[in-house]
C-alpha cells in the first residue's frame, strides 16, 4: 500500500515535471506572461530604471514575443539572471527563455539541452585598460591582473589567449558586471575583459570614459543570442521567427511607425505573410496570424530596436558592423518567410 | 496489588513495540529512520528520474576533464591544464585555510579585543573591509617597515625566505631548518628544567637567561648563514604588479578581515557570558584564600566558564566556516567559488556539483564539531 503510494507520487511528479518541459507556449499563455531572464544590468542591453521599467536591445526582444504571443509586449516579467544563475534557471523552469548576451557554444547547445534559436548580436572578446597604463594592445598585458565575470565563455577564452600567447595573469573573478565595473574603477584590477558590446556599455556609464580604451584584439568569437530549453521545438520555433520577423521587417523597410500602413497597402507576397495579411504562418506555429505584426508594432523592426539602444547616438555608440544586414555587408541573415 | 502490577513478563509480544516503554523509544526511532530512508529513495529516483528525461544522467565524469580557468589565489599547483577535480581541491584548500585562520582570529579577537563589529551585519561588514582595504587607486600604495611590506590595493606583499645554498631539494631544507629550531627548543626546555630542580634543592634559581639565548638563536643563524638566507622583498611594479616577495591577495586578506571581526563580536560575547555565568562568590572566596586575580582568573574562573562557553563557541566556529562561501562576494575562490561556482557553470553539472559540495561541507562541519566536542568534554565537570 505504502509503496503503491510512494511510486503514486513518483509518477505524478514526473508527469507534471514532464509537462513543464513540454509546453512553454500553453504555459505562457495561461500565465498571461512571459518570463524574460535577463541580465542583472547591463546598460543598452537589459537594465531597469528606478522606476523599474527594463529596457535595452535584449530587452526588446522578449517584449516582441510577448506582443507576439500574447499580443501585448508589457505582459514580460524579467528575472534578473546572473553568468552563473542563468543556465540553471533556464533550465528549471523558472524562466522561459533567456535573453541576455549568452554565447551560443556547442557545449551549451548540447551538454547543457539548451537551444540556442539565433543569433541577435554577433560579438567578440575584448579587453579595457585605463588609458594611462600606455597599453596599446592585449599581448602587452603580461602580468596584468585582470577582472573577469564567472560562469562566462569569456573566462576560458581569457585562459586560452594568454596560453596561446605565452603571457601571465592574474585573474579576479566577479560575479556580474556591476561588480566587475567597480573593481576595475577601484583599480583592483588593470583590465576588465568581457564581449566587446558589454565593455562599449560598461565604458559609456563610467563618468570619466575618456580616460579608458578599449584595445584593439578581439580574442574570440561570441555570438550572443536568446536560449530555451531543449526539448520543446514548438517553444524554439516561436523565439527564432519572432526574431527572424524583425530582421525580414528591417530588410523590407517596415517600421513600428509604418507597420499598419504597409499590411493594408504593400503588394508584397512575403510582407503579407509576414504582417498576416495572408497565409497563415502564425497558426501554424500556435499563434495569432498577426503575431508578427504585433511585434513589429510593439518594439519595431531590428534595426530600430539596435539605433533606440546601442546604436549611434547613444551612450553606448556601437556601430553595427557584423550585425547589418547582409543586403549592407553584415550577417543578419533571415531566412525566407514563406 | 502489587504482586499484580508487577507481574513477570510471559513472553514477547508484538503489542509490546509499542506499549512497552522498553520497546517504544526504539520502535519509533526505527519507524522515522524508515520513513527518513523512504523519502530519501524517493527525492534520489525523483531526480533519478528527471534528469534522464532532460538526456542528463547523473555522472561525475566531468571531475576528470580539463579545468581550462584560472583561479587567482591558490595555496596548491594549479593551471587551467588541471582537471576540475583539481581545481575542486584547489577550492577546498582554500576554504580550508581562511576558515581555519578565521575561527583562530576569531577567537583571539573574541578573548583579547574589545568588539568593535559588534552587531555588524556580515555584508556591512565587508563592505567596511572592502573599503578599509581598497583605499587608494592604484597598485603602487603604500610601502610600510622600511620599505619592505607592500600594502596596495590588490594585495598585500610581504618579503618572502630565500636560500642561496639550500640543499636541492626544497623540503630538505624546511626540514633542517625544522629540526634545528626542534633541537634548540629542546635544549632550552632542559636547561630550565635543570634550573627548576636546582632551585628546588637549594632555593637559589641559576641565571639561565643567557644560555637559553644562545641555544635558541646561535645554532638557528649558523644554519641561516650556511644556506644563505635572505629576505626577497617585493620590489615596485615595473609595469603592472609588485615582484617578489610572498602575495597575502586581497579577496583572502578582506575575507579573513570580515569573518573574524564578525564572528569575534560573537565570540567576545560568549566569553563574556560565560565567565559572568560564574557565581562572583567563586572570586570572593579565591580572594580570600588569597589568590591574585590573574590566577583567581586562570585557576578558578575561566575552567568553570569555559564549560559554558565551548558549546555555543562550536556553533560560531561551525558558522564560520559555512560563512566562508561568501568568498564570491570578494573574488575569493574558495569551494563555493571553483566546484560549486566556476566548475558548476562550465561543465554544467549542478546536481552532480551540488551533492559534492553538500558532502564536503557536511563533512567539514561533523569533523570540526567532533574535535570540538572532544575538547568540550575534557573541560567538562568530572563527576569521579
Amino acid at each position: 500500500m505504502k509503496k503503491s503510494v510512494f511510486i503514486g507520487a513518483l509518477a505524478a511528479t514526473m508527469v507534471v515535471a514532464g509537462a513543464g518541459f513540454a509546453a512553454t507556449l500553453d504555459d505562457v499563455k495561461a500565465r498571461g506572461e512571459l518570463l524574460c531572464g535577463s541580465s542583472t544590468g547591463l546598460t543598452g542591453f537589459g537594465t531597469p530604471d528606478a522606476a523599474g521599467n527594463w529596457t535595452g536591445f535584449d530587452v526588446d526582444l522578449c517584449r516582441a514575443i510577448a506582443a507576439a504571443v500574447l499580443g501585448d509586449a508589457t505582459k514580460v516579467k524579467f528575472v534578473p539572471l546572473t553568468g552563473e544563475t542563468r543556465f540553471t534557471a533556464l533550465q528549471s523552469g523558472e524562466v522561459d527563455l533567456l535573453s541576455r548576451n549568452s554565447t551560443w557554444t556547442m557545449s551549451r547547445d548540447t551538454e547543457l539541452a539548451l537551444d540556442f534559436v539565433a543569433v541577435n548580436y554577433y560579438d567578440g572578446q575584448g579587453f579595457m585598460v585605463k588609458k594611462d597604463l600606455g597599453v596599446s594592445s592585449a599581448k602587452e598585458l603580461d602580468g596584468a591582473t585582470i577582472c573577469i565575470q564567472t560562469g562566462t565563455t569569456t573566462e576560458l577564452n581569457l585562459a586560452d589567449f594568454f596560453k596561446q600567447n605565452n603571457i601571465s595573469y592574474q585573474p579576479v573573478n566577479v560575479a556580474d558586471d556591476n561588480e566587475a565595473q567597480a573593481q576595475y574603477v577601484a583599480g583592483a584590477c588593470d583590465a576588465y575583459t568581457t564581449d566587446a558590446s558589454g565593455l562599449a556599455a560598461s565604458r559609456a556609464t563610467l563618468p570619466d570614459a575618456e580616460n579608458h580604451v578599449i584595445l584593439p584584439e578581439i580574442i574570440s568569437k561570441e555570438p550572443l543570442g536568446p536560449v530555451v530549453r531543449h526539448g520543446d521545438s514548438n517553444w524554439g520555433d516561436i523565439v527564432r521567427w519572432t526574431y527572424y520577423a524583425l530582421l525580414i521587417a528591417e530588410e523590407k523597410g517596415i517600421t513600428s511607425a509604418n507597420v499598419e500602413e504597409v499590411a493594408s497597402t504593400s503588394a508584397d507576397e512575403e510582407v503579407k505573410r509576414l504582417l498576416g495579411v495572408s497565409g497563415d504562418m502564425g497558426v501554424k506555429i500556435g499563434l495569432d496570424n498577426a503575431a508578427f505584426k504585433n511585434a513589429i508594432a510593439a518594439v519595431g523592426n531590428y534595426g530600430e530596436i539596435f539605433a533606440r539602444n546601442i546604436g549611434e547616438g547613444t551612450s553606448i555608440n556601437l556601430a553595427r558592423g557584423l550585425n547589418a544586414l547582409w543586403t549592407q555587408g553584415g550577417l543578419q541573415y533571415a531566412p525566407p518567410f514563406r | 496489588m502489587t504482586m499484580a502490577t508487577a507481574a513477570p513478563n510471559t513472553g514477547f509480544q508484538l503489542s509490546m513495540l509499542i506499549y512497552d516503554t522498553r520497546y517504544r523509544a526504539i520502535s519509533l526511532q526505527l519507524f522515522v529512520l524508515l520513513l527518513v530512508i523512504a523519502a530519501f529513495w524517493w527525492l534520489g529516483s525523483n531526480l533519478q528520474a528527471n534528469l534522464e528525461a532532460k538526456g542528463r544522467p547523473l555522472s561525475f565524469d566531468f571531475l576528470w576533464s580539463r579545468a581550462g580557468y584560472d583561479i587567482g589565489q591558490t595555496f596548491i599547483p594549479y593551471t587551467n591544464d588541471s582537471t576540475h577535480f583539481r581545481a575542486m581541491l584547489v577550492g577546498l584548500v582554500n576554504t580550508l585555510v581562511l576558515a581555519v585562520f578565521g575561527c583562530l582570529f576569531a577567537t583571539v579577537i573574541g578573548v583579547v579585543v574589545v568588539p568593535l563589529y559588534e552587531m555588524t551585519p556580515a555584508p556591512n561588514a565587508f563592505k567596511l573591509t572592502d573599503e578599509m582595504i581598497a583605499s587608494g587607486t592604484e597598485p603602487a600604495a603604500s610601502m610600510i617597515l622600511g620599505g619592505t611590506v607592500a600594502i596596495t590595493n590588490r594585495g598585500t606583499y610581504i618579503p618572502g625566505f630565500l636560500f642561496e645554498r639550500g640543499f636541492s631539494a626544497g623540503w630538505m631544507t624546511t626540514l633542517a631548518i625544522f629540526l634545528v629550531i626542534g633541537g634548540s627548543l629542546a635544549a632550552h626546555l632542559t636547561l630550565n628544567a635543570r634550573a627548576r630542580r636546582v632551585q628546588e634543592d637549594t632555593g637559589v634559581r641559576p641565571v639561565t637567561w643567557w644560555q637559553s639565548l644562545l641555544v635558541l638563536f646561535v645554532p638557528l643563524g649558523l644554519l641561516l648563514w650556511a644556506l644563505g638566507f635572505h629576505l626577497d622583498i617585493p620590489q615596485p611594479p615595473s609595469r603592472f604588479n609588485f615582484e617578489g616577495g610572498v602575495v597575502l591577495q586581497n579577496p583572502f586578506v578582506a575575507m579573513l578581515v570580515a569573518l573574524s571581526l564578525y564572528t569575534g563580536a560573537f565570540i567576545a560575547e560568549i566569553v563574556r557570558a560565560g565567565i559572568l555565568a560564574v557565581s562572583s562568590g567563586q572570586t570572593e572566596a579565591a580572594y580570600a584564600l588569597g589568590l591574585r586575580p590573574n590566577r583567581t582568573m586562570n585557576l578558578v574562573i575561566l575552567p568553570q566558564a569555559l564549560r559554558v562557553i565551548i558549546p555555543p563557541l562550536i556553533s560560531q566556529f561551525l558558522n564560520l566556516t559555512k560563512n566562508t562561501s561568501l568568498g564570491i562576494a570578494a573574488s575569493y575562490a574558495d569551494l563555493r567559488g571553483t566546484l560549486g561556482g566556476i566548475t558548476l557553470n562550465q561543465t554544467g553539472r549542478e546536481v552532480e556539483a551540488m551533492l559534492l559540495m553538500m558532502l564536503i561541507y557536511l563533512s567539514i562541519s561533523l569533523i570540526i564539531s567532533a574535535l570540538m566536542n572532544v575538547y568540550n568534554r575534557s573541560v567538562q565537570l568530572k563527576e569521579r
